[in-house]
């Protein structure tokens, strides 16, 4: 397939009916073309399809879309959706990485071709099914054409058409070609639920074999024929230049071939990785540290906590806040503060580029990878289709790579080398030079009548908007979705809110997604403030949020299952605490429970982790276990140690020794309770991230009485008098 | 200079500096990338080989240091009766994620399976706090252990 072209039926042969196109794959076979998602029905002239099933004539069914597998799972749920309603073996489904095509691959719900927000089988769930059963119907007809039958009088199993009178039998194969002629079913049923026979069964995850033995390639192993290796050291000052290199003893190491100088970075271009580190070690480097030179966190912070004195961009309004809280009993004001985090994917960035005259080829692990093609194109002086854009497994996305910058360096690197170069950061450069979770302020306040109930809730918050440089239509009248989810719409029945947002770009510092996004700041601020609510109140904090909840049953069913789960209100040993957290974000409810242990000198263990989830339909309950597991790993790294803090314009933190990960002997253990559930999928790649951090802050409250606003936990705060 | 060093039972000569790490002559050099480069200073764990039945950090072990003593990779590491055990109990117990970490962590988990056949929670937290895994699998991989020490004999 030509790179930046979408897999295609010939042009004769089209059957289209409803949102779907049927023909004759290029090569034989049956094609259906379908839009993942969209409301195509609004405009059915524009229809567009972004996801290609094929089936072949050996009976292998193949699957082209935009998504890709960064450890979520993805490559084995979304071909369960498939082989349930086509009757086939999950081991007959391939999927195949999308090539890059902005238009044709564009995520439903993102409007951009990329993988986040946890969305996959959200945007999946409906169109894939459909076409699955699609394809079925027209491959019975085929068969009961071919024997002169009545289509009902046939049945489908294990990727044959079965005569169910005369137990002839024929594969999906052979009918290929014949099906692609007949007429597209106008309406399919789908199967219901009960007769489900993948979807809601533990599925293997198909690339786990590779992942085990060593074979599995991301992008960090490309290896084109002549490739050399080069890293790279960008201005330790963002806007900074590159002033003088003294490159001497650089260029003096064995194995190194090429200085090169960049505006604002220096690369070292070596036979091997080893060679290229020395010498980059050996470089005498004078950098311009240009506006930003002085820049701390605390000035960022100060800058954020004085714009929430403004007021904002109105998110939400619901009643009269302001009214409601003059006529309140009590009143609770306390403002929030999370910080800039790095993502550190265990694999570090890279990207292999081989720069010729005329074209452009790139070798990357990429959640956005239309966007490599274009920047990379741009940086090239390329029109987009000249560049070759190869996708591999992501060692990590988190969100950083919906980014480019790092091919746009390897870019501009191999400029000034002849044939393919694999620019690989060091983990130093990585986290020095990444996009950061933004920094967030926020400043909340509530009224309590005389029974502690919430009559008025507000909260106004500044930092910066991920959309509004990535993606700039989603940012509208001063708000976008993500900036605000989890801090809107919350599950609580609260009759008059404020919540107001003050979009603030701090300088000299770049910021991204980081998994779970805006519910990773939101959730921590509405589920600790909720928690003081009810300390106010003298209320438990399961059964405060319980009193909100009758507006909410499926809230109100995982909050009840997670503290009957967790043991909530039995006593644990002195030094020991329980919190809660709740809330709904990317599609599911989930509510979570944290035990934590403080140690006299202020040191904080998460000993357990009980999670209850309803996330809708599940399509592989392991995955669902895996990424909360995960998730909340993710994100009680971030409370217990994360934190990127500039100083004089630097990032502070290096390497995993200054910006720690939790390890196996810090890991709590974790129950995940499923919610059984009919409702269509929710996201579950971020949502025990935004949940945790809350659980153990509330969670640390219950254990010591304080009450920990900015994160990360600070155990000096807590440390008990000798 | 010239090393000869013995990977995976084949004998390799590679001319670089004898203060290059192992790491690099493996991926760089001899093309064999499924040992993973994550920090460049022993504190993640993702690099981890064998040298003589012991796990070692090849990204700061260097090539002159290592003389004739046999490296295992994780492309090597199922011929070995506890490395087959632990990748299997890795498929049986769904560990893997987006996967990078887990030449390492198999690498580590196999010297102590081989030297440890029952090994405690707090001998896996002694042999498994040196890798990362930013996915979060810790808790599949303790599992794993005790999956695999499982078909270890009693008392063996």
């Amino acid at each position: 397939m030509m790179p930046g072209t979408a897999p295609r039926a010939s042009d004769t042969n089209l059957s289209r009916r409803g949102f779907l196109i049927a023909g004759v794959a290029v090569g034989g076979g049956l094609m259906l073309s379908l839009p993942l998602g969209r409301s195509e029905a609004a405009h059915p002239e524009s229809f567009a399809p972004n996801a290609f099933i094929r089936i072949d004539t050996d009976g292998r069914v193949v699957l082209t879309m935009p998504y890709v597998e960064m450890g979520q799972g993805t490559y084995t749920s979304i071909p369960m959706l498939i082989a349930e309603e086509l009757d086939v073996n999950l081991t007959q489904v391939r999927l195949e990485h999308a090539p890059p095509n902005e238009r044709v691959y564009a995520n439903p719900m993102l409007g951009v071709q990329a993988t986040g927000k946890s969305n996959a089988i959200r945007g999946a769930w409906k169109p894939l099914r459909e076409a699955g059963a699609t394809a079925r119907i027209m491959l019975v007809a085929a068969a009961a054409k071919r024997w002169g039958v009545e289509a009902r009088s046939c049945r489908t199993q294990d990727g044959e058409v079965i005569h169910v009178l005369t137990r002839r039998r024929l594969k999906y194969g052979e009918l290929a070609v014949e099906a692609a002629k007949m007429p597209v079913p106008g309406n399919v049923t789908l199967k219901p639920p009960k007769d489900f026979k993948l979807i809601g069964t533990p599925s293997k995850r198909l690339d786990a074999p590779a992942k085990v033995n060593g074979t599995a390639v991301y992008s960090i192993d490309a290896r084109p024929p002549g490739v050399k290796i080069a890293t790279l050291t960008q201005s330790p000052v963002f806007g900074g230049r590159v002033k003088s290199v003294d490159d001497r003893a650089a260029k003096a190491v064995n194995g190194v071939r090429q200085i090169i100088r960049l505006d604002d970075a220096v690369a070292v271009v070596a036979d091997h990785m080893g060679a290229a580190k020395k010498g980059l070690a050996a470089l005498k480097i004078e950098w311009d540290n240009g506006p930003h030179a002085t820049l701390t966190t605390e000035a960022i912070a100060r800058e954020l906590d004085q714009a929430t004195l403004r007021s904002g961009a109105v998110a939400q309004s619901i009643g009269d806040a302001d009214k409601a809280m003059a006529g309140a009993t009590t009143k609770v004001e306390a403002t929030y503060q999370v910080p800039f985090l790095a993502h550190a994917t265990m694999e570090p960035m890279n990207c292999t580029v081989h720069l010729r005259q005329d074209a452009c080829e790139v070798w990357i692990g990429s959640q956005a990878m239309a966007h490599v093609q274009a920047m990379a194109a741009k940086a090239a002086g390329l029109p987009p289709e000249k560049v070759i854009v190869h996708n591999h497994l992501i060692g990590g996305g988190f969100g950083r790579r919906l980014e480019a910058d790092g091919a746009v360096r390897a870019v501009q690197i191999a400029q000034h080398v002849d044939g393919p170069v694999k620019v690989v950061w060091t983990r130093e450069e990585d986290i020095q030079h990444d996009m950061y979770r933004p920094y967030w302020f926020d400043r909340v306040s509530a009224g309590l009548d005389e029974q502690g109930r919430p009559v008025a809730w507000k909260n106004r918050f500044a930092g910066s908007s991920v959309i509004a440089r990535l993606v700039p239509p989603g940012f509208k009248d001063g708000v976008d979705p993500d900036s605000t989810e989890g801090a809107i719409d919350l599950v609580y029945d609260l009759p008059n809110v404020r919540v107001e947002y003050i979009r603030v770009e701090p300088p000299g510092i770049p910021t991204a997604f980081w998994r779970s996004a805006g519910p990773s700041h939101n959730v921590f601020v509405t589920e600790s403030f909720i928690d003081e609510l009810a300390a106010a109140a003298k209320q438990d904090a399961v059964a405060y949020r319980r009193t909100l909840l009758d507006k909410s049953p499926r809230a109100k069913a995982v909050l009840d299952l997670a503290a009957t789960k967790a043991g909530w209100g039995q006593a644990l040993p002195k030094g020991g605490g329980r919190g809660v957290s709740l809330q709904y974000v990317f599609g599911s409810y989930l509510a979570q429970v944290a035990e934590v242990e403080v140690s006299k000198e202020g040191d904080v263990r998460v000993r357990r982790v009980v999670c209850a989830v309803d996330c809708g339909t599940v399509v592989n309950p392991d995955t669902v276990q895996a990424q909360i597991q995960s998730g909340i790993i993710f994100g009680a790294t971030a409370a217990l140690h994360g934190e990127i803090t500039l100083n004089n314009g630097r990032v502070e933190q290096t390497n995993f020794d200054t910006y720690q990960m939790l390890r196996m002997n810090e890991a709590p253990a974790i129950e995940v309770h499923v919610v059984k559930s009919a409702e269509p999928p929710g996201g579950m790649g971020e949502t025990g991230t935004s949940a945790i951090v809350p659980a153990i802050a509330n969670a640390i409250f219950a254990a010591t009485g304080k009450r920990l606003r900015k994160m990360p936990i600070d155990a000096s705060v807590l440390k008990r008098p000798a | 200079m010239v090393f000869t060093i013995n990977v995976n039972g084949d004998a390799h000569r590679v001319d670089v500096d004898g203060d290059t790490p192992l790491l690099w002559v493996l991926r760089d050099v001899l093309g064999m990338t499924g040992t993973k480069f994550g920090c460049g200073m022993a504190l993640c764990g993702s690099c981890t080989v064998h040298i003589d039945g012991t796990a070692r950090r090849s990204c700061i072990t260097t090539i002159g240091s290592i003389g004739t003593a046999p490296i295992t990779t994780i492309e090597a590491i199922g011929a070995t009766p506890a490395g087959a055990k632990i990748q299997k109990a890795w498929l049986d117990g769904e560990v893997v994620q987006c996967g990078y970490c887990q030449s390492g962590q198999i690498m580590s988990a196999s010297t102590l399976l081989a030297n440890n056949p029952h090994p405690s929670d707090l001998d896996i937290d002694n042999a498994m706090s040196g890798n990362i895994c930013r996915c979060g699998t810790y808790v599949r991989i303790r599992e794993a252990i005790k999956r695999a020490a499982r078909t270890n004999k009693k008392g063996g």
